[in-house]
């Protein structure tokens, strides 16, 4: 046990709301973990040295006084929910939501959902993700997203978490998406600052619903990230998920995709570009644990200078789940001699009458392909870019939202230009 | 002179395809280069195009009188080269629009010209889609992503019009083309026929030569030109095929 753990232990015994008794249970869970080292399988490229022994002061309300804004996005429209440090920034009593959805603090939560809301945590997000537990009981703020059945919501919900230079925080996102809805959420870290956040979001799916989801980990060098996604799918509901982080001094991402039911179909497509030391670490799940349901996992990745990339990508098939479609791959492009990227699928297949295919690559530069566009004129330093570009942008381009894959192409664009190839 | 090439020796992993090359061109001139498989066809528009695993061991290359051996492959393009790809590589991801864009404004910045702004860069290529018969959603696709054959030698000769390039080395652009698809190709390269600009046209067959009239044929053998002649030459090769050379080669060793 680490310091630190210990002191989240400490900590948690004060919180005191109405996820209380949910969160005693994950407590109990936090208590038997070991702290991890190099040697856990799950922690085996990262070292969690430096949050052992963090000591920062931990986030409270005075600090939401800070002006932020969400970046803008031409064209996109969204209701934003604004934290600091965790800390709610917007004022949730005067948003003026689409009909069929309710959008709360985690404070402002009524008596009447609370039971219901209560039921879908830790549903979809599994108890093994050790900064998981911690978020369990210690995020004291963040949101709850509750779908109507039927209802079909346009309007994205986007929910921006900065964090600032010294603070610990935890936020937590809890979205019930009722049967036959649909709704977009994004959810957006930003912030540098030597800072540890932890981030966790939980979507429960009923049937035939569609739930389009973004996760914008887009920390700055000195932050450390911990978070999660997690999905369970009703009957027939569709996910499209869209991953896409930066690195920073340590990010951590664990997501997981829980066929729960029959027909579900899921997609998930994650980019990463990493420069100059950062360290970007994704391992994502997929239960396949019921029949017929279809996954599809596209995760790229470009590191130059001395970052690190690790992506570890499991597709469990469990023995009653037949007629499963599921596809990995995991490409990556290493520019630097100095880069690292460590990439590992993982396939547990129990089933008999599954189709399942997976792949993952380390390219360096495509000689060929820049020569191609060399003979057209175009010099070695801008073809690099365009290639590098390109790998990525089909990823970008295949996400739903226009607006939003409109913002994010210059950005990827510069943020490539700047790396080093050496 | 356009270009000149003296004594060209080059080599790839360490097997020399060219023993020694020669060959002049002047501006508004179209030398066919025709051969057998394996004679170097394709190796002298990797070489003059600059292809980095493409040794080169001896003699000299001018073009418009810089010595062409020492400049990058994008600086070759720029001023004025133009390779069109046997097999051109596929790109996915970058769009067709976005390439082609960025290669005509690299040769506008070349000679000292704006940039063409996406608007005025998409009426040029519209046009100059029309002109090789690919639909227009082809400019949105990847760089020849998903293209058959003949549309990916079509969209060669899409950026050969747009670049207007000053020496155009097609490399066996009939290669897989039903007659129709060649006959676009035909048209393309003879629409770009001024009296200034030159090309070198390399294939296997005398079929595209019907449709691009030669001023020159030559014929490359183990990394030679064995024969030159006029147009007249390739329907010799096309009653005899290649087999006579074999004789040439003993009767010349």
């Amino acid at each position: 046990m680490s310091q630190w753990l210990a002191n989240v232990l400490d900590r948690a015994s004060t919180v005191n709301d109405w996820l209380s008794p949910v969160r005693q249970t994950a407590l109990a869970t936090l208590r038997e973990q070991a702290w991890p080292t190099r040697r856990t399988e799950a922690w085996r490229y990262t070292s969690l040295h430096e949050v052992a022994e963090l000591e920062l002061a931990q986030a409270n309300s005075a600090q939401s006084t800070v002006n932020a804004e969400a970046p803008a996005i031409e064209g996109l429209n969204s209701l934003d929910l604004v934290f600091v440090d965790a800390q709610p920034v917007t004022d949730f009593s005067k948003l003026i939501l689409p009909e069929g959805v309710t959008v709360t603090s985690l404070h402002g939560v009524n008596a009447d959902q609370q039971a219901r809301i209560s039921k879908i945590f830790n549903q979809a997000k599994p108890t093994h993700h050790l900064f998981g537990l911690v978020n369990d009981v210690l995020a004291e703020q963040g949101v709850v997203i509750d779908v109507a059945a039927g209802a079909e919501i346009e309007q994205p919900i986007r929910i921006v978490n900065f964090v600032t230079d010294g603070v610990e925080s935890h936020h937590r996102v809890l979205v019930n998406v009722g049967d036959n809805a649909k709704v977009t959420v994004i959810e957006h870290g930003a912030g540098n600052g030597h800072s540890m956040n932890t981030a966790y979001a939980e979507y429960v799916l009923g049937s035939e619903t569609k739930l389009e989801h973004y996760r914008f980990a887009m920390h700055g060098q000195e932050a450390i990230h911990m978070g999660g996604s997690h999905f369970k799918l009703g009957e027939h509901s569709r996910l499209n998920s869209t991953i896409v982080g930066y690195g920073s001094r340590l990010t951590r991402i664990d997501t997981d995709v829980i066929h729960a039911a029959e027909h579900a179909f899921a997609k998930m497509n994650c980019i990463y570009l990493l420069a100059p030391k950062e360290h970007f670490d994704l391992h994502t799940t997929i239960e396949h644990a019921k029949p017929n349901g279809t996954s599809e996992e596209n995760a790229r990745g470009i590191v130059g200078d001395k970052a690190k990339a690790i992506f570890n990508g499991r597709i469990h098939i469990h023995r009653d789940a037949q007629k499963t479609l599921a596809e990995l791959n995991n490409r990556n492009l290493l520019l630097s001699r100095g880069g690292q990227i460590n990439t590992k699928p993982e396939l547990e297949i129990y089933a008999d009458d599954v189709q399942c295919a997976h792949g993952a690559t380390v390219a360096e530069i495509a000689e060929e392909e820049l020569y191609y566009l060399q003979t057209r004129g175009i010099p070695r330093s801008q073809a690099l870019v365009m290639l590098n570009f390109g790998f990525v942008q089909e990823l970008v381009n295949q996400m739903p939202n226009k607006a939003l894959s409109t913002w994010l192409q210059p950005l990827l664009r510069e943020r490539f230009s700047a790396m080093e190839t050496k | 002179m356009m270009l000149t090439i003296k004594d060209l020796q080059a080599s790839v992993e360490e097997t020399t395809i060219l023993k020694g090359l020669n060959l002049t061109i002047n501006p508004g001139e179209v030398h066919a280069i025709m051969g057998p498989n394996g004679a170097g066809k394709s190796t002298l528009g990797y070489v003059l195009s600059g292809r980095e695993d493409y040794e080169v061991q001896g003699g000299t290359v001018e073009f418009e009188n810089q010595n062409l051996l020492d400049m990058e492959v994008d600086e070759r393009a720029r001023a004025g080269i133009f390779l069109a790809f046997q097999y051109p590589v596929e790109i996915p991801g970058v769009s067709n629009m976005e390439f082609m864009k960025e290669s005509v404004n690299a040769a506008r910045k070349e000679r000292g010209e704006e940039p063409l702004t996406a608007a005025e860069f998409l009426k040029t290529a519209k046009a100059a889609c029309k002109q090789v018969n690919l639909p227009l959603e082809f400019l949105k696709r990847g760089v020849n992503e998903g293209f058959s054959g003949g549309e990916k030698k079509r969209n060669e000769i899409m950026q050969m019009i747009l670049l207007q390039p000053k020496l155009c080395i097609l490399d066996e652009s009939d290669s897989g083309l039903d007659i129709d698809a060649l006959k676009v190709v035909a048209d393309g390269v003879n629409s770009q026929r001024d009296g200034k600009r030159s090309f070198i046209v390399v294939t296997h067959y005398q079929r595209l030569l019907d449709y691009i009239q030669p001023d020159y044929v030559h014929i490359l053998a183990d990394g030679k030109i064995v024969k030159s002649g006029g147009p007249e030459l390739a329907k010799e090769v096309e009653a005899s095929g290649y087999a006579w050379l074999e004789g040439h080669e003993e009767a010349s060793a």
